[in-house]
């Protein structure tokens, strides 16, 4: 496979690694877009992001020229290849002070970004692959809900979506109507809304940040920012990573691995609007890494 | 009452849960953050193991670590029927301990590939994938020459045994770790035979047999 010569994909922000994970003083390496990336977390959270070089270990080493574009955003450092613009997507609650903000955990995935981005739009496989934890038989309608693609976010937003959950987080304590809203801000990242357990005029914000490593396997970060004050860190990570591990095979067996954007490729039902709107989304934006653009 | 040292998506801590399931054994867990957290390796946890490595059970003050090790324990000691490691009958628990070394040698290869490409550890991944494959062809064709013998599990028995439970988590996941297991049929009906004993749990990245009934 060559390297990435996708222009919008290349002046995107992608992240690279949690930064709660991150030693300080400690280069990473890591892979994106088959560029051989290292990175050093400050201690002051700040991070330097270069071309992997064997003659450049450490952050002090890089001049400003040798530097990429970094952002500590969402617990996770950004970075990108090309010309990223001078803002990331907002994620507004992710300031709120009594929410949990965790990296639920950073997993390698067989798989396109966006064929990852569909299945985490997806309700219609809840009852089957999350059975009785955030879906149960015979529950597995997708009831109408509302899609747009908002021109002045230039984002895809789902609205209205309602599905019944044996067991919605870690603090619920039954199975409810969950309220869902999902946010695709970023041609490789999502971000979903849903109801808190804890406070009902509020919702969890549960969001996937996925680092392409090449067109088919990514680097899946899972960022958590929960109302739970009652849970240990490890156990709303562990409820997060058993979904995770659930989706994992059903995501590494998808065929052909690469999103086909023409709209004939897939036969849709009504239960994937969101995503036939972000497929045509990916095409008006002209990405075409990670996809099979639909023929001219 | 039984305590585990529990990570979710850890195959051997799966199979101590698949024995316990299939044994009635109620219990409680402790999970540990084995990734990304590294608990296993902080001070508390090595005062248990100081290997490092899940699981670890506590029952009533007795520490024990090591997956194999525990489900002998726990067969030994919790299964009325005696089936799942039949304590009065040498050559069977000579069978079955070699393969419980073989699912050790299954943990160094398949799991070793499933944890370079899940959660970046620095192995030899085709190292880790080819020593996977020669095992899973040992297996296969052990299986399959059992099946002409109308036998369905992997020892010399008309029932499973915790051979079959130390064998099946990193078979089941060894897709995790580009290791596929088309060329395998026989391991294939094996591994559905197993998901067909009552008591089964699954875990995640292990879905339950299809509707479909096993041949009578």
């Amino acid at each position: 496979m060559t390297k990435c010569t996708d222009p919008v994909v290349l002046d995107l922000w992608h992240p690279i690694g949690a930064i709660a994970e991150a030693v300080p003083g400690i280069a990473q390496q890591t892979v994106l877009l088959e560029e051989r990336i290292s990175f050093e977390v400050g201690t002051d959270g700040s991070p330097i992001v270069w071309r992997s070089r064997p003659d450049m270990q450490r952050a002090d080493q890089i001049t400003a020229a040798e530097r990429l574009p970094a952002k500590n955003a969402y617990g996770y450092v950004w970075t990108s290849l090309g010309a990223p613009p001078a803002e990331l997507f907002p994620i507004p609650e992710y300031a709120e002070p009594d929410r949990r903000r965790l990296n639920a955990a950073t997993f390698g995935v067989n798989v396109s970004a966006p064929r990852a981005i569909e299945n985490f739009l997806d309700m219609g496989h809840f009852p089957y692959v999350h059975t009785d934890i955030l879906g149960a038989e015979p529950h597995t309608e997708v009831k109408e809900y509302d899609v747009e693609i908002s021109v002045d976010r230039d984002e895809i937003l789902a609205t209205r979506c309602r599905f019944f959950q044996p067991m919605a987080s870690t603090a619920s304590d039954g199975g409810a109507d969950v309220d869902y809203v999902y946010r695709v801000p970023h041609p490789y990242c999502s971000v979903l809304y849903k109801s808190s357990p804890v406070d009902e005029s509020r919702r969890d914000v549960i969001a996937i940040f996925l680092q392409p490593v090449d067109q088919e396997h990514v680097r899946a970060h899972m960022l958590l920012c929960v109302l739970d004050e009652n849970s240990e860190d490890k156990v709303i990570k562990r409820f997060q990573q058993t979904i995770f591990g659930q989706d994992k095979p059903i995501l590494e067996n998808q065929v052909p691995k690469r999103l086909p954007l023409d709209p004939r490729a897939e036969t849709p039902i009504r239960a994937d609007k969101s995503a036939i709107a972000y497929r045509r989304w990916l095409s008006q934006k002209g990405v075409t890494y990670g996809v099979i653009p639909a023929a001219a | 009452m039984i305590t585990l040292y529990d990570y979710e998506l850890s195959g051997n801590c799966y199979k101590l849960r698949l024995l316990m399931s299939f044994l009635g054994i109620d219990h409680k867990t402790v999970p540990v953050d084995f990734y990304p957290g590294r608990e296993h390796k902080s001070e508390w946890f090595l005062k248990l193991n100081p290997l490092g490595q899940l699981p670890v059970i506590d029952d009533d003050g007795l520490i024990l670590r090591d997956a194999q090790a525990i489900l002998v324990y726990l067969a030994s000691k919790y299964d009325p029927s005696g089936t799942w490691y039949p304590r009065d009958n040498p050559a069977l628990l000579g069978e079955i301990s070699q393969w419980l070394a073989f699912a050790d040698g299954i943990t160094g290869t398949a799991s070793a590939a499933r944890l370079h490409d899940a959660l970046f550890y620095d192995f030899d991944i085709e190292a880790a994938r080819a020593g996977a494959h020669r095992l899973f062809r040992i297996l296969d064709e052990h299986l399959w020459f059992g099946e002409q013998e109308g036998r369905g599990w992997i020892c010399s028995a008309a029932h499973p045994t915790i051979a079959d439970i130390a064998c099946f988590p990193y078979i089941m996941l060894s897709e995790e770790g580009g290791i596929p297991r088309q060329d395998y049929p026989a391991i294939r009906r094996w591994c559905d035979r197993v998901k067909r004993i009552k008591g089964f749990v699954v875990m995640s990245g292990v879905f339950p047999a299809g509707p479909a009934r096993a041949a009578a």
